[in-house]
């Protein structure tokens, strides 16, 4: 079962994948006439051209560190401070443009502009930190201050280079929303290194990272330098961010370090899994959203990328095996299908045994009760009661006769017996063994008997063996009609644990 | 040995290795306000010591400054005779189980096993020998069954005795709890309790805060009263008295004696 859950887990990214990709195509074939022609289309789903692929993979690879490394920085807590760092390389790069333009060469030479970015970003996240360790200041202040004050500064200095027209400025705004139509084949092997080294070092070091997220004060006491863990996180944040800004954009980016492991918590409970779901998530969504991007030459990849990432999230917060939504659904539903189907049994049950009490030749196997008794005995809609009798009817343990009566099929009373049987040994338990008032009785023991394990059921019977006759159904401890009058006294209440 | 000629034996400076803990004049303080005073006392080896005293007054800092997880603004710590960071490998720690987020995507076998990371050592991984080390830890505290349930889905005794059991894993020879007991099920105390116990028979010393006054005699042979300053350290019969129980709760304590005195009453009576 755990074999094929995890097997199950890693195909379903593949899947998704491999879905998305097919919701895609036909979008581009809508657009044929506009923008696209079929031979373009091909020539970026086939990887054709030499740039496209490279491209592909080099965000591929960027995405797949992102992934990975996001997953630590999430766990640590860490993920906003990727988005102040972000921001915070704006400034750098426009500098690293104008000192380079300047100087008399092409102002756009990526490795310099990335430096540029490095320096800023490093600045910005130690003010952080800085402004973090002043009296009366709380991180978030300081992430908000440091993030919005460096982006303008940025922003003014960017709006400056285009006033002096020093050098080439266009292009310099990719940065910001991210574009990787206007990605050279050398800046993806650029991308695609970098990430690569920074997933080596983060795989490497996951022991030492998995303690210092879970628990770094345990961390230190046991002599791991967490300053020095917590700054090698940083930096790996540092080099997704930096090389991610010209496919991503900085004001994305963070998504991508962050989608992706969130998506990837719904998947898996074990933290190895969800490094690698996350690492392969953001793959995927990395390199589906650039190849979109380079099909419409206007479409920021940032956006793209990080709508595809989405996308997986939203699946992944309904479907994933683990902490999906849509299972914890269907468990509720399965949970409370078998305890409406239990109370319906039993009603029928207790109303037979009402009936033999006038008239003690009545056989359970031939007689009948009729619906509007048994929904008068708990506080169930007519229209409840309807769908749980035709579940029990699909079951084949019961009969809906046409007069409106129910006759319990022989499986249906062998059931009816048992659930009986079952109840009033814990109702029994409760009176005899935890102090509970007889008339109190039975809307615990309602609550519990439903999760009752038949080791539990086994314990039961040898615990009140003096007071039950071995196999035979103990007769109730309070008498059946107070269900009736009780019904109506705790109508809400027991709705709601009919629905727990 | 008393309290008095341990101070003169530390205000030497002499070290000594079969001691597992010697405080000297430790002070603590955050932003210049102490929290920790002048804190002296020596653990002899072997024995399961109790710290008890009111809310803020200093318990887990003393244990943190012991370690050298917050700066110390004074004294001097000698664990074994030696620098924490030299005796780091004698040392297992039990930090509050409200420390952590248990929501966090690991089992119960992969916390525990990280209290042999230390000796793993850094970038080798984990072995199949590690693992059956943590299993030994588990079964030692009676969940070697939910060794793979994540550990959100453990109980808070549970998730105590999952604490435990990586400071067990280590093998220490002193062993610093905070709060061991805070919010456990009677089972996981009793289990604790056994755990202890045992350690104690191997001849380990264990440190634990404690904030139940009436099992302070029971489960501890020493026993330090604190509130910012040691109010009193020594065996339990000799220093867990009204009067220092009263110096270190003050007004505080008049309630908190009278509940134990109502509860005592109805022992009696039940």
């Amino acid at each position: 079962m755990t074999l094929t859950v995890s097997r199950l887990k890693h195909m379903s990214c593949l899947l998704l994948a491999v879905a998305l990709l097919c919701i895609c195509k036909p979008t581009f074939a809508e657009n044929d006439e506009s923008t696209l022609s079929t031979e373009d289309v091909l020539r970026v789903v086939l990887l054709r051209d030499y740039n496209t692929r490279v491209v592909i993979a080099g965000t591929g690879l960027l995405g797949l560190s992102a992934g990975l490394i996001g997953s630590f920085a999430l766990l640590r807590r860490r993920a906003l401070l990727g988005d102040a760092l972000s921001h915070a390389t704006l400034p750098g790069i426009g500098i690293a443009f104008l000192i380079q333009a300047l100087a008399g060469g092409d102002g756009k030479w990526m490795p310099g502009l990335l430096l540029g970015g490095v320096i800023s970003g490093g600045i910005g996240t130690l003010s952080i930190l800085g402004i973090g360790r002043l009296r009366r200041m709380k991180e978030d202040a300081a992430l908000g201050i440091v993030l919005s004050v460096f982006f303008g500064a940025g922003i003014a200095i960017l709006v400056l280079i285009q006033q002096m027209e020093a050098g080439h400025a266009a292009g310099l705004e990719s940065f910001i929303y991210g574009k990787t139509a206007s990605m050279l084949g050398r800046d993806a092997w650029l991308i695609g290194l970098a990430g690569f080294i920074a997933s080596l070092i983060a795989v490497v070091l996951f022991k030492e990272l998995r303690l210092l997220c879970f628990d770094a004060v345990y961390a230190r006491s046991q002599g791991f330098p967490q300053a020095f863990l917590d700054l090698v996180l940083m930096a790996l944040i540092m080099i997704v961010t930096i090389v991610g800004l010209q496919a991503v954009g900085l004001i994305l980016i963070i998504a991508l370090l962050v989608i992706p492991p969130a998506a990837a918590r719904f998947w898996t409970n074990r933290m190895g899994l969800m490094t690698l779901s996350a690492a392969i998530i953001g793959m995927f969504s990395a390199a589906i959203g650039s190849a979109v991007s380079a099909l419409f030459p206007r479409l920021p990849s940032g956006a793209t990328i990080v709508l595809t990432c989405s996308l997986i999230f939203l699946v992944s917060m309904l479907f994933g095996f683990t902490n999906g939504r849509v299972l914890h659904w269907l468990r509720r539903i399965r949970l409370h299908r078998t305890v409406g189907g239990q109370h319906l049994l039993r009603a029928v049950y207790e109303q037979i045994e009402l009936a033999q009490e006038t008239n003690p030749e009545l056989k359970p196997e031939t007689s009948v009760v009729p619906v509007a008794a048994v929904l008068a005995m708990r506080s169930w809609s007519a229209w409840e009661l309807k769908s749980i009798i035709r579940r029990a009817e699909g079951e084949g343990w019961v009969v809906w006769l046409p007069n409106q009566t129910l006759r319990l099929t022989a499986e249906g009373l062998t059931r009816a017996k048992r659930l009986a049987h079952e109840h009033r040994l814990w109702e029994l338990y409760l009176i005899t063994h935890a102090d509970i008032a007889p008339s109190k009785v039975d809307r615990d023991a309602d609550m519990i008997e439903h999760i009752l394990q038949p080791s539990m059921i086994a314990e039961l019977e040898r615990l009140l063996e003096a007071e039950t006759p071995l196999g035979q159904v103990p007769p109730s401890p309070h008498p059946l009609s107070a269900e009736l009058i009780d019904s109506n006294a705790n109508q809400s209440t027991r709705r709601k644990e009919g629905r727990s | 040995m008393s309290t008095n000629t341990s101070m003169q034996r530390n205000a030497t400076g002499r070290s000594n290795p079969t001691l597992p803990l010697s405080v000297y004049d430790l002070t603590v303080a955050y932003y210049r306000k102490p929290v920790v005073w002048d804190v002296t006392f020596d653990v002899p080896a072997g024995k399961l010591v109790g710290i008890v005293g009111p809310n803020g007054a200093g318990k887990s800092t003393l244990l943190k400054a012991i370690m050298d997880l917050i700066p110390r603004t004074s004294g001097r710590v000698l664990v074994f005779g030696d620098e924490y960071r030299n005796a780091r490998h004698r040392v297992g720690y039990v930090p509050q189980r409200e420390s952590v987020d248990w929501d966090f995507p690991v089992s119960a076998l992969d916390v525990v096993t990280m209290g042999l990371y230390r000796q793993i050592g850094w970038l080798r991984p984990v072995t199949r020998r590690h693992r059956e080390r943590a299993m030994w830890a588990l079964e030692r505290v009676g969940i070697s069954e939910l060794a793979h349930r994540q550990i959100s889905q453990l109980s808070g005794g549970q998730q105590q005795r999952t604490f435990l059991a990586r400071a067990l894993v280590q093998d220490a020879d002193l062993y610093l709890m905070d709060e061991p007991f805070a919010a456990v099920d009677a089972a996981t105390e009793l289990a604790i309790v056994e755990v202890l116990r045992e350690l104690q028979s191997q001849g380990k010393t264990v440190l634990i805060i404690h904030h139940d006054l009436q099992s302070v005699p029971e489960y501890f042979d020493y026993c330090m009263l604190l509130n910012m300053r040691v109010v009193a350290f020594g065996p339990t019969e000799e220093v867990f008295t009204q009067a220092n129980l009263q110096k270190t709760y003050g007004g505080r304590l008049t309630l908190l004696e009278e509940a134990t005195e109502a509860m005592r009453q109805r022992g009696k009576t039940l």
